[in-house]
């Protein structure tokens, strides 16, 4: 920063991450990187090196706004620390009053998608008509293709792994891992010690 | 305030404590769920609705669906080693594939349990949304054209197509009369016949027509058919004396 300006202007990897950043703040989505070296008529690579470098500059602690990498691209975002600023101006419809059986969906679709209405049905053992449909009109889910039988398919859209801050869905915890209560025996135990002799 | 479900505090003979511990030790087969009593679940499930003024619709919905298949779940264990099945599984199967049902609920439900602390944590992330962009209108290219080949083209639509023939459409019935008077000259020489033999050199349509004057004859009661078996020739025999009776029965079982 303490460098002369004529010199940032120079190099062309800083005239590059100013590109760069113009299209961040034009985006109002997520941009991967094949999309901005595009943009920029760059190499992905080099354009990888500028956005490290510019996650350098934008980061918790440093500046307002935030780079990260979320649903598969790059984007800016306000920094944690103006969370209560924005949170008096602005509103997060999206993610507002989401129900159990709203997450219980997501957690499905994200998890086993793309899949049906009748295939979340009976995994929860409930209709889900009305709860597929409002998470359709949120922007969470999206339909994706149709099954053998004709019924839709959906899977969870970008904006999904926006909302929830994730990189893309292979970083959700396994499955497999969830569910299984290892400190049974503890829990036993400890019950055992409350309940009088 | 949501009631949880899961922390459900049971006071049951064979077992104390939350609900979903419960639920755990069913599905490592720890605790022999013919041992609970499941209405004593519902019980105490009613009776921490009772102290809410507010129906929770997540919570009831969510016990409903736990406790339905607790019982399903119970009845085919009660009815292991009995003779009467349940929707020809036989019960350890149905049990087994209901115990799985169940796990796999919970593990959508700890998945929905970590995207609800996930979405907490992420509530301090503000950034802007908008509608997806345009997508690139992607243009077009055509190969070069030359225009003489497209009047080419063009010059063949405008030419008069053929007249269209219909003379296929055109069935041509013999009358059902000529068959009639043919099979009662043959009656007359044999009191019997094959009508298979007698209409194989016939047209398709002939052969119709003559199944009709075939069915006359019978209504008529101067014939008795018979069939040995469906598409087996069809026996045509000679009635001695034609019965005006039989003719009417006929038609009320036809009609």
């Amino acid at each position: 920063m303490d460098r002369p300006l004529r010199l940032v202007a120079a190099n062309p990897l800083d005239r590059l991450a100013r590109t760069l950043e113009a299209l961040l703040v034009v985006a109002s989505q997520p941009l991967s990187t094949e999309e901005l070296a595009e943009a920029c008529a760059e190499d992905p690579e080099r354009v990888d090196l500028a956005l490290a470098h510019l996650g350098e500059r934008f980061q918790e602690g440093r500046s307002g706004i935030i780079l990260e990498r979320v649903a598969g691209g790059w984007a800016f975002r306000a920094s944690r620390g103006a969370a209560d600023a924005c949170s008096r101006l602005f509103e997060r419809p999206v993610e507002r009053g989401l129900s159990q059986a709203a997450m219980e969906t997501l957690a499905v679709v994200a998890y086993l998608g793309p899949c049906s209405r009748p295939e979340i049905a009976r995994l929860r053992g409930v209709a889900v008509d009305s709860v597929v449909a409002g998470l359709v009109e949120r922007g969470l889910i999206a339909e994706a293709g149709r099954e053998d039988g004709g019924a839709v398919r959906y899977r969870t859209t970008p904006l999904f792994e926006r909302v929830f801050g994730l990189e893309s869905l292979s970083v959700l915890p396994r499955l497999d891992d969830l569910g299984e209560t290892d400190d049974i025996r503890a829990r036993l135990e400890e019950l055992a010690e409350k309940r009088p002799a | 305030m949501a009631m949880p479900v899961r922390e459900l505090e049971l006071d049951l003979e064979a077992f104390e404590g939350p609900f979903d511990l419960l639920l755990a030790l069913v599905l490592r087969e720890e605790l022999d769920l013919g041992e609970v009593d499941v209405a004593g679940i519902v019980l105490a499930f009613l009776e921490r609705l009772a102290e809410r003024e507010e129906l929770d619709l997540d919570a009831c919905g969510e016990f409903l669906v736990l406790v339905a298949a607790l019982l399903e779940l119970k009845a085919r264990a009660l009815l292991t080693g009995e003779e009467g099945d349940l929707e020809d599984l036989d019960p350890a199967e149905a049990a087994e594939e209901l115990a799985r049902r169940l796990a796999e609920y919970r593990r959508i439900k700890e998945a929905a349990a970590w995207l609800v602390e996930r979405l907490d944590e992420e509530s301090d992330r503000y950034y802007r949304v908008g509608p997806a962009p345009l997508a690139p209108v992607v243009e077009r290219r055509l190969a070069p054209q030359d225009p003489a080949e497209l009047a080419k083209a063009l010059r063949v639509l405008t030419a008069e197509p053929p007249a269209v023939s219909l003379a296929h459409l055109e069935l041509r019935f013999p009358p059902v009369e000529q068959f009639l008077g043919r099979f009662r000259a043959l009656l007359a020489r044999r009191t019997r016949f094959d009508f298979d033999t007698e209409v194989e050199q016939l047209t398709r349509v002939e052969q119709a027509v003559a199944f009709l004057a075939l069915l006359e004859l019978r209504k008529a009661g101067e014939i008795e058919l018979s069939q040995a078996a469906p598409f087996a020739p069809i026996r045509v025999q000679r009635n001695a004396e034609p019965q005006t009776e039989r003719t009417g029965t006929w038609t009320a079982r036809s009609a």
